[in-house]
């Protein structure tokens, strides 16, 4: 088998483990729609940006947008390699000639996939159901924003996966880790009702500037919609992740 | 179950090295050196069966052995190469089964299969592989739905379906029920006649028994015993042990005195140990009849394995 044969062969049972685990299907693709649905139903209206009116669900499907890529490419990896660890897998898996190469980037590769097909799904519910337009001439920011952050959240989770000792911690440390964040970084709360402290803790940390990354080709539709600053800074946790993840990276729980 | 005929001859690989060789392994934790300098050797074809208490050194020697973990001292050869620096084609030529026996929920077994034969240059049929280990009635369901002696035996087809010529059984049958671990005998077993070598690690001692043509004892990180399970121990040496119940009216000083010299009373059965059993068998039972004495529940025994094994593995344990 060539090598990329052999990638698309654990790619695709991959892809097929996520689809069939109810956790995942429920979690990680039904919820974000929940939540899409329920935001716009409970805060209507419009506001004035730029001197175009602009509806207020047009600022929750980039929000959502960005819990939709974290649960993907974070929350759900970061438990999947956990119990993959826990079960012993990963140590049997490294016991076979496949490379631990393959063995990651599929499972990356499955958090990205599904990350990018979770944004055009919003972006269509949006357009359907809400008639949020869909981003013509600033797509490719919109495209490159959800690559980029998909990718730096994946690199997060390898290095986050590390830090949790076993499958039950997973769901707890997972969600304390995100949910206080999407709230003080403009995905449930828009940033201008947010106070500036806690504005300020947010910065610090990356959901903010992807949150910004995605919203600026959605609502700016002049221009390129690429957020350089917010992209290196996503760039900068990933890179910085995977090098955490790259020394301290385990195959068996830490007792065995 | 056994074939004593001669086995079929595996392909590939240089015949006239031990497929495992070790000499002085050692390895420590911190202060404390788990495994102290050990021997072993394993020929081609050989079911060899590696016993032990927990926090022997046992699990140690073999993760040593698979390329899991790093050692201290000593030479380390496994199909002719050092694990430390195993490679995609040296993990291809070794198959594992693990402690552990989770397997992905998601997957079904025939998908499962399929997925590792993906990993590997030459593997078997898959088909064949699952038949095997008699699983060919659950291809199509997902691992969850499976009891956990299927489970055992999808990670032994998982083990098998890169063709290796060695295979690592860690504990293969560990919380079977005893219909079960028959069944996975005779996998083993076939595995045996299929040309593998076998490293296997077990507690149970009829295990190695019935499956092992080589035993080692490891006890406090040393080899403490080696050979056949026939001879372990010095085993086939061993004095026989004549036993019977003693009756109620009975002293062991009315016995004749040849035997009465070496009989001994432990609690309420009287013991003979004898070099050779046929003669004071005939004294004792000459002696029974001429009495009316009934020698309820006579046994001639020699020490089993396990007798032999907890001998030794005391023997280590007590304070020197």
């Amino acid at each position: 088998m060539s090598d990329a044969t052999l990638f698309a062969h654990q790619f695709r049972s991959d892809l097929a483990r996520f689809w069939r685990n109810p956790q995942s299907r429920y979690f990680t693709l039904l919820l974000p729609i929940v939540f899409l649905v329920i935001f716009a139903g409970i805060f209507t209206g419009t506001t004035i940006v730029e001197g175009r009116v602009i509806s207020i669900t047009t600022f929750y499907v980039p929000g959502i947008m960005t819990l939709g890529i974290i649960s993907a490419s974070f929350v759900n990896l970061t438990q999947a390699i956990v119990a993959q660890r826990e079960s012993g897998e990963l140590k049997r898996l490294r016991g076979t000639p496949l490379p631990t190469s393959f063995v990651i980037s599929s499972r990356a590769a499955v958090g990205v996939v599904v990350a990018i097909v979770m944004s055009a799904l919003l972006l269509v519910i949006g357009r359907v159901a809400y008639n949020v337009p869909i981003p013509h001439s600033t797509m490719l920011g919109l495209v490159i924003a959800v690559i980029v952050g998909a990718a730096a959240f994946v690199c997060m989770a390898f290095a986050f996966s590390t830090r949790i000792g076993s499958a039950d911690a997973a769901a707890p440390a997972t969600n304390l880790a995100v949910l206080p964040l999407y709230f003080i970084s403009g995905v449930f709360v828009p940033e201008r009702q947010i106070p500036k402290y806690l504005r300020d803790i947010a910065t610090v940390f990356p959901i903010k500037h992807l949150a910004q990354a995605v919203r600026e080709p959605i609502i700016h539709t002049h221009g390129t919609g690429i957020s350089t600053t917010n992209l290196l800074v996503l760039a900068a946790w990933g890179i910085a992740a995977l090098l955490i993840a790259a020394r301290t990276f385990q195959f068996s729980p830490k007792s065995a | 179950m056994r074939s004593t005929t001669g086995r079929p001859a595996v392909d590939g690989g240089d015949r006239s090295s031990p497929v495992v060789d070790v000499h002085g392994l050692r390895k420590s934790y911190g202060d404390h050196e788990v495994v102290r300098g050990i021997d072993l050797q394993v020929e081609h074809g050989e079911v060899f069966a590696f016993l032990g208490p927990n926090g022997a050194g046992k699990t140690t020697t073999v993760e040593i052995l698979e390329g899991y973990r790093s050692r201290d001292g000593g030479e380390v050869r496994v199909l002719d190469k050092d694990p430390a620096d195993a490679d995609r084609q040296w993990r291809s030529r070794v198959g594992l089964v693990l402690q552990s026996c989770t397997m992905p929920a998601e997957l079904t077994v025939g998908e499962l299969v399929e997925l590792y034969a993906g990993y590997y240059p030459h593997p078997r049929p898959v088909a064949q592989t699952i038949e095997l280990v008699g699983l060919a009635g659950q291809r199509d369901s997902r691992t969850a739905h499976l009891s956990g002696g299927q489970l055992r035996r999808l990670d032994v087809a998982l083990a098998l379906i890169g063709d290796p010529e060695l295979v690592f059984l860690d504990e293969p049958t560990t919380g079977f029920d005893p219909s079960a671990r028959h069944h996975a005998w005779e996998v083993i077993a076939d595995l045996r006649d299929l040309g593998k070598t076998i490293f296997l690690t077990t507690h149970y001692m009829d295990e190695a028994q019935a499956l092992a043509d080589r035993v080692a004892v490891i006890a406090a990180g040393e080899i403490v015993a080696e050979g056949t399970p026939e001879t372990l121990g010095g085993r086939d040496r061993a004095m026989a042990d004549i036993s019977f119940l003693q009756s109620e009216n009975m002293a062991v000083s009315e016995l004749p005195e040849e035997l009465a010299s070496v009989a001994q009373v432990r609690g309420s059965r009287v013991h003979i140990a004898a070099l050779d059993p046929a003669r004071p068998l005939y004294v004792l039972t000459r002696w029974a009849l001429e009495n009316g004495e009934q020698l309820s529940d006579l046994t001639v025994g020699r020490p089993t394995l396990e007798d032999v094994y907890l001998r030794l593995i005391d023997a280590e344990e007590q304070p020197q």
